[in-house]
């Protein structure tokens, strides 16, 4: 292997598609499917970063991402339970009461 | 770099599947086309670790939990990919490809060196580097890590517990309800109309006929019409008999009624003739 | 000028012990009456209403005692030693000494102030008794005792002070003083509108003096006499000049002089003892205190003496004038009192020939108008409060003290020969056509002028018929308020002796200065002569008019202009309204505009404005967690395309 920069580049259009797919979709599952999918892509860019330095920290950083990454899915999923339960509705757009 | 290449254009792909498709399950299941993947990219990138976590964690785990979250929500008009806000999506898109070749162009310009490896890094293994590493110089975030899990955990139970403000109704006080509410605007007293009564295919989400030859909207899941998988039942009772009475190639079943009137009722298993009809046999 | 600058002596007191070290009682005394009168008064009214007019009048009796020592000690002292100063404490006291600004309450007794505390302390002695005749059935005589011992300690305050903001001090209390008492009859509108119309011209005077004091301090860093009068020379005559025409100033607001004369007659509305006390004998001859006093300024600053000269002749016609056409006796004698400080701003105008005859005119005015303002309240007294004298007539023999004490008063206002008045307005006169025959004419004409008006008010409210009302039964007044008048009867006539052997110009020559011997175009027994003959004159017209025939109990309407202007105030209200007042509306109304349409405009335009980007911009928060993600993403590609640009520039 001779460079991780196709790495670096894979990892920054997943990115972008996981930020476009939070800007266009509506329901709130999909929108945090997006997110998870630029947490991965993060992921991917740190992992390769560690190959790139020799040394394991960026593996480290992207394990914790993933901790972080699934509490925030618990937390989030929770909520997104708790705004379906009330409104009905999983659509991010519904819940836009505060406005001007 | 081989796994790189085969890889990167179903994962890419596979993304993209993510904005287009309508239902929540097609696209977690295209998520866990990409998260698997990346787990493979992991492999290609000295972390097996990673590799293993990734498949356990992201995939086995956090891609469940999205799945029950989708059951348990169900479908939803959210699933539409009609956009409402004006403007939203075309600055989405045009912002999107702006970051994406301002990233790509970017970062492809940037020399990196060369790449340093891990092989000494993972000399005696990677699991044994990673948890030097871990229980040493990040031990202060692990254990912090930790406290946030378990916050989680609780956050998520008070955020989805729900409290009960009234007691549960009772069988009496639930049998009361339903003649309050026969009384008051006729609703049917007795059960639900079964489906698939008077249909070709006796089936949960076929609809039962009424005697006149309309479908009883009752008869099936609240929830499969609104996903949409009902299927829809003969138009006339007509053509129910005939299906019943007649083979496909035309042939009476039975010679005991010529007026085409069948005195019981035949459970053949004629293939289908109307055209809104799935191939399947029927069950039962 | 015929007078060197040598002639004006330094202020160089000395400090002051044995009996003079008691000159701050003089001033303790009646401000501790107040505030006991005042703050007792109001606590147990009851109580005070016993004794609070005695203890009112027994402090300024003290101060009189003192001051009647501290005098003849004076007396006994070499002429060059008769300045006294004494330090009470430091008043304001900021930076180091020499730099910043340093007044300390230091009194300064000499010739000058020796006079005006007898004067002050002496008839406002009897003035306080006499009130206690005349307000006897006034349910609020103890705060009006209060208010009169703070006008006496303000006024001490005045000609004791050894610097301008100590005088400015006792200037702003008997202004204050003077406001209350005006306004001592509030529930009458009309007073009421006169204390505000006194205390507003009063300020227009006020600012002129502060502006003074300032310019000192500014000129020679210090309000001190002490300091000014030595270091006198070191100023520039534009400096000199501005000081003496910002004194005036002052001097017009207190001293009612043109252009600021019109609340004197207004003043009127207050109790009669207040006219005699504050608007007669002493506040309003502050003006003249103050121009005398500055002696060292105006001698340095001859332009601004002569618009002395000019403001008193102008005055001292005008104001009698006034008093030729009223009908209300206490504001036909407002009108003489005018004309008279008009005399007395005259002679200080006139310089170091003059100051020593305009404090002796002084004098004996405070003395006879004291007396005759007082005689006027013991006829109202006996007439039921009315003030017309078209309604009086032939009192002489219903109140004879009252008639003879007034008519003492009358013949030395108009300079009856061998009365006060004589002396001293010949005097003034004498100097005048010395220095200018044009004003010495006006001063003759206006003297002839008083004699006219006096004539008319002495026949229109002691002889001719009576024309009061049937219910109104004329008597004399009780002794508490005659003895006070026999008193100032006296020395109305005796004020004279002051002259023998020309001894008040040598008496104050340590203040004042002393003049060299004139050689006037007219001698002096002529001008007396040609004086007295004007005053004959005056007095043939008046007896003419009022003594021959019927006085009609209305005012007769088809007069001829001239007393119509003077029915008028002369047109004073008129003009001030006119010059100042629309002017001031208009103004006001103007700027009142321009705060509504600029200023408000600006101000409500502006948030006008802000709630309009506002209205705009809010749009941006529409609600949509997606808009704000996509805010979001703009904001990451310019961190982005930034981190770029530096890295890859």
């Amino acid at each position: 292997m001779h460079s991780v920069t196709p790495f670096i580049v894979l990892s920054s259009i997943l990115f972008t598609i996981g930020a476009v797919g939070v800007l266009t979709r509506r329901n709130a599952i999909v929108v945090f499917m997006c997110i998870e999918l630029m947490l991965n892509a993060s992921n991917l860019a740190l992992v390769a970063f560690a190959k790139q330095h020799g040394n394991l920290d960026g593996q480290i950083a992207a394990f914790f991402v993933m901790v972080v990454a699934a509490a925030e899915v618990v937390v989030g999923l929770a909520i997104i339970m708790t705004i379906f339960r009330t409104r009905r509705s999983a659509s991010v757009d519904d819940a836009s009461l505060l406005k001007y | 770099m081989t796994a790189f290449y085969i890889l990167s254009p179903i994962m890419v792909l596979a993304a993209l599947g993510i904005l287009f498709v309508r239902k929540a399950v097609h696209a977690a299941l295209l998520l866990a086309v990409v998260m698997m993947s990346l787990a493979i990219l992991y492999a290609a990138l000295d972390a097996p670790f990673l590799f293993a976590v990734q498949i356990i964690v992201y995939t086995g785990a956090i891609l469940m939990l999205f799945l029950f979250v989708v059951m348990l929500v169900g479908v939803d008009a959210s699933d539409s990919v009609i956009e409402t806000i004006r403007g939203q999506r075309l600055f989405a898109v045009i912002g999107g490809l702006v970051l994406g070749v301002t990233l790509v162009v970017g970062l492809g310009q940037i020399s990196l060196g060369t790449v340093v490896g891990l092989d000494e890094a993972n000399d005696h293994g990677n699991i044994e580097g990673l948890a030097n590493i871990l229980f040493s110089k990040y031990v202060f975030a692990f254990e912090v890590t930790s406290a946030l899990l378990i916050t989680a955990a609780v956050g998520a139970m008070v955020l989805a517990h729900r409290e009960r403000l009234s007691p549960k109704p009772t069988q009496a006080a639930l049998a009361a309800q339903r003649v309050t509410a026969y009384a008051e605007s006729g609703q049917h007293l007795g059960p639900l109309p079964p489906p698939g009564v008077f249909a070709r295919h006796n089936a949960v989400d076929t609809p039962a006929l009424l005697p006149d030859g309309s479908t009883a909207a009752a008869s099936v899941s609240r929830v499969l019409a609104a996903r949409g998988t009902v299927r829809s039942a003969p138009r006339d009772v007509d053509e129910v008999q005939r299906a019943i009475d007649f083979h496909p190639d035309g042939t009476p079943v039975s010679e005991t009624s010529p007026d085409g009137r069948s005195v019981a009722p035949t459970r053949g298993p004629g293939s289908s003739s109307g055209p809104d009809l799935s191939p399947d046999q029927g069950g039962s | 000028m015929m007078f060197t600058l040598a002639d004006v002596p330094v202020v160089d007191p000395t400090t002051a012990d044995g009996v003079f070290s008691l000159a701050w009682v003089v001033i303790a005394l009646p401000l501790a009456g107040a505030a006991i009168l005042l703050i007792g008064g109001a606590i147990a009214p009851r109580q005070f209403a016993s004794f609070g007019h005695l203890l009112g009048c027994l402090l300024p009796i003290g101060s009189f005692v003192i001051s009647l020592a501290m005098f003849i000690a004076l007396l006994g002292r070499d002429d060059d030693d008769r300045q006294l100063s004494q330090h009470l404490y430091s008043w304001i006291d900021t930076g180091t000494s020499g730099q910043g600004l340093h007044v300390g309450m230091d009194l300064l007794y000499d010739p000058l102030s020796a006079l005006f505390l007898l004067l002050i302390t002496g008839v406002g002695s009897l003035i306080h008794i006499y009130s206690i005749g005349y307000m006897e059935h006034d349910a609020r005589r103890v705060r009006f005792f209060g208010y009169l011992n703070l006008f006496v300690a303000s006024m001490l305050m005045l000609v004791l002070s050894e610097n301008y903001l100590g005088l400015f001090l006792g200037w702003e209390g008997v202004g204050l003083a003077s406001y209350l008492l005006i306004g001592f009859w509030q529930h009458k509108h009309s007073a009421a509108y006169a204390a505000k119309k006194a205390f507003v011209i009063n300020r227009v005077g006020d600012m002129g003096m502060s502006t003074a004091i300032m310019l000192a301090f500014v000129t020679w860093g210090s309000t001190s006499f002490t300091v000014i009068s030595a270091n006198a020379d070191g100023a520039s005559q534009k400096a000199m000049t501005a000081m003496g025409l910002l004194l005036l100033l002052g001097a017009c607001g207190k001293s009612a002089q043109v252009p600021l004369q019109a609340w004197l007659l207004d003043a009127m509305e207050g109790p009669t003892p207040v006219s005699a006390l504050i608007h007669a004998a002493t506040m309003v001859t502050a003006g003249v205190y103050l121009i005398t006093r500055s002696n060292f300024i105006f001698e340095r600053a001859p332009d601004a003496q002569t618009a002395v000269v000019i403001v008193a002749t102008v005055t001292l016609l005008w104001g009698a004038i006034i008093g030729c056409a009223k009908d209300d006796i206490k504001k036909g004698l407002a009108g003489s009192t005018m004309s008279q400080i008009g005399y007395m701003m005259l002679g200080a105008g006139l310089g170091v020939a003059g100051y020593a005859f305009a404090i002796f005119h002084l004098l004996n005015h405070g003395f006879f108008k004291a007396n005759m303002f007082l005689g006027a309240g013991s006829v109202m007294h006996g007439m039921d409060d009315d003030v017309d004298m078209r309604h009086y007539g032939a009192l002489r023999k219903a109140m004879p003290v009252t008639f003879l004490t007034f008519a003492m008063g009358y013949l030395a206002i108009i300079g009856f020969p061998g009365f006060s008045g004589f002396w001293s307005k010949d005097k003034i006169i004498e100097v005048a056509v010395d220095q200018n025959w044009v004003v010495g004419i006006c001063a003759i004409l206006g003297a002839g002028i008083t004699g006219f008006y006096m004539t008319r008010m002495m026949l229109m409210t002691f002889f001719g018929d009576k024309r009061w009302e049937k219910d109104v039964h004329p008597h004399e007044s009780p002794l508490v308020m005659t003895v006070p008048l026999i008193v100032l009867a006296a020395l109305s006539v005796l004020g004279g002796v002051m002259l023998i052997g020309g001894w008040i110009e040598d008496f104050l020559a340590p203040v004042t200065g002393f003049a060299e011997e004139s050689h006037p175009p007219i001698p002096a027994w002529a001008v007396s002569v040609i004086v007295v003959l004007v005053v004959a004159a005056g007095f043939a017209i008046a007896y003419y008019f009022f003594g021959r025939q019927e006085v009609p109990r209305t005012a007769p309407q088809d007069v001829s202009f001239v007393t119509r202007a003077a029915r008028q105030d002369v047109y004073g209200d008129a003009i001030n309204d006119e010059l100042v007042v629309k002017p001031g509306r208009a103004l006001t109304h103007g700027l009142a505009a321009f705060d509504t349409a600029v200023v408000d405009g600006t101000f409500s335009g502006g948030a006008v404005a802000v709630g309009g980007v506002g209205v705009l911009t809010r749009r941006l928060q529409n609600g949509f967690v997606r808009s704000y993600a996509l805010s979001l993403l703009g904001g990451v590609l310019l961190v982005v395309l930034a981190l770029l640009a530096v890295n890859l520039a």
